[in-house]
């Protein structure tokens, strides 16, 4: 009884601005276009059809593709580093956490906007690499697949770092250092002991990182220019630009259902994982 | 052994460079006299006197803080009231509940953001600053939720029932034993909600009118046309308040769960 009263005002607030808004996008999303930008009651399946366009598919592959390759250099790039602080006494771990986390919490903008100070034409990298003589004449970095990429990989590295970290420093050294002592090669320590164990730290940072990627929306709009859309950026011209707010919210469930898609694999993953150690 | 040591430091030292080296060198960048070019011209502090001078940005902060401080006001006494009702009374359909409060945390912004203009343009609700404080307590429910629940789980229930056991009614019990051990947690999650209002571009991008222009929207509409030492000077600033009002919102968050 008394919970009803302490939970109503909130479930109100986000079923009226939540829930009901996403239930707008989605019957909108069999409506059609009218001639004016407007909505056209009429049932049809064709703005799902139309997410298969290749025009619209390539953005899709795209988004799909630099959220991948996103996810595989974060890992690379987060893996030594969670193992490192994972190692480090336990009064330096929350030191180099610290140090992780506050780029975070920086302004979004500001650190997308930090990158195109470096990656212009005229920017920081192309001055110092032209001052040292190692280029002729600036290249153009802004604008392109791989500035998006750099972009992403600094805006979510340490949502891969994170996870990763919790799992080595579950791991207990002795288990490494028996493979060591078996003569295991440096391979066979780091595929078949370190990265088994520490797989369901893999499994969440990959997807901590892969799912907002798959969404993004400021860094391929300020680093990748009109040629490098994402999927973010298509359902932003899609409802501001063209005004075809139906083809709009069939995208968005398309991007939905993808994101949801990896939520599942997440919480299935964490679910197993707690099965293994109840079992253990 | 020490090689392999020496190996991992030098790799995280590397990633530390790359989170920190860009916004190191748009800090010292916002000192550089020269309004163009990406070489040193010599220290100045002008474009910070320029951004003390520019009256839209400063109705762009204004702005920001009046949304900052409503949507945090309203996501707080919901939030609050929520993880209490969900950690101490269980209830049938809970999952069901406790999906629909923590979806907006996975679903892509700009999802939220098209749906938010969606629904406000068809109940004929006017884009505005509203509209905005909306949408920010809209996502920070949740976030209210999840940090505010988190501690409830760490109190040790017996506290409030040896306050019931002595004669204390339920709503005293919780006025006064409850709410102090709870506090911290409550800061915390004020603090860390008005700071991802404060710092939401996608959200207000989709949602704010004509004229209910924030600090982003503002940051955003800057970097858009030209890259300027006034952006630098105004990321500078920005880099600090965010860091301040987390680290206040970690230290409240660190303190022990004790009576």
């Amino acid at each position: 009884m008394l919970a009803g009263w302490l939970l109503a005002p909130a479930l109100c607030w986000m079923g009226v601005f939540f829930v009901l808004p996403l239930a707008l996008v989605f019957v909108i999303s069999f409506a059609s276009r009218g001639t004016y930008g407007g909505v056209e009651w009429t049932f049809s399946l064709a703005n799902y059809l139309n997410v298969v366009d290749p025009l619209y598919l390539k953005i899709f592959l795209r988004s799909l593709t630099l959220a991948l390759a996103t996810t595989v250099l974060c890992l690379v790039l987060g893996f030594p580093l969670a193992y490192y602080i994972a190692r480090l006494p336990v009064r330096w771990q929350g030191v180099w956490l610290l140090l992780v986390m506050i780029p975070f919490w920086t302004n979004f903008l500001v650190r997308t906007y930090a990158w195109m100070f470096m990656l212009r034409a005229e920017g920081l990298l192309n001055t110092l690499a032209m001052g040292l003589g190692l280029i002729a004449s600036p290249i153009e970095i802004l604008y392109s697949p791989a500035a998006v990429l750099i972009g992403l990989v600094y805006g979510y590295l340490p949502f891969m770092v994170l996870p990763l970290y919790a799992a080595i420093e579950r791991l207990a050294p002795s288990v490494v250092e028996a493979a060591w002592d078996l003569y295991a090669p440096a391979w066979a320590v780091f595929w078949r002991v370190i990265v088994p164990m520490t797989k369901p730290g893999i499994v969440a940072g990959c997807l901590l990182v892969f799912i907002p990627s798959l969404g993004a929306f400021i860094t391929p709009d300020l680093l990748g220019g009109a040629r490098t859309m994402m999927v973010g950026n298509l359902i932003q011209h899609e409802y501001l630009v063209v005004r075809d707010w139906p083809f709009g919210s069939a995208i968005s469930f398309v991007l939905m259902g993808l994101v949801l898609a990896g939520v599942m694999a997440y919480v299935r993953a964490e679910g197993s994982r707690r099965e293994l150690e109840v079992r253990r | 052994m020490s090689r392999r040591r020496t190996w991992l430091l030098a790799a995280s030292l590397g990633n530390l460079l790359f989170l920190y080296a860009p916004v190191a060198v748009l800090i010292v960048f916002s000192f550089n006299a020269s309004r163009l070019s990406a070489t040193w011209q010599g220290f100045t502090l002008q474009w910070y006197r320029v951004l003390a001078e520019d009256e839209a940005l400063l109705a762009a902060v204004q702005n920001s803080l009046l949304v900052g401080l409503a949507s945090t006001v309203i996501a707080t006494v919901l939030g609050v009231c929520a993880a209490v009702a969900l950690e101490r009374c269980p209830f049938r359909g809970q999952r069901v509940v406790e999906g629909v409060l923590l979806l907006p945390l996975v679903i892509p912004e700009v999802m939220l953001g098209v749906a938010l203009m969606l629904f406000f343009v068809s109940i004929q609700l006017p884009l505005s600053l509203v509209t905005v404080t909306i949408g920010h307590a809209a996502f920070n429910v949740p976030i209210v939720v999840v940090i505010v629940r988190a501690r409830l789980r760490k109190l040790d229930p017996a506290l409030e029932e040896a306050a019931r056991d002595l004669g204390a009614s339920a709503w005293q019990a919780f006025r006064c034993v409850t709410l102090p051990l709870l506090m911290p947690a409550i800061l915390g999650a004020t603090l860390l909600a008005f700071t991802i209002s404060l710092d939401d571009f996608i959200v207000t991008f989709f949602t704010a009118g004509p004229g209910a222009t924030t600090l982003p929207l503002k940051v955003y509409s800057m970097v858009k046309s030209t890259v300027t030492p006034e952006i630098n000077a105004l990321s500078a600033i920005l880099v600090l308040v965010s860091m301040a009002l987390v680290g206040a919102s970690l230290v409240l968050q660190r303190k022990p769960v004790r009576a």
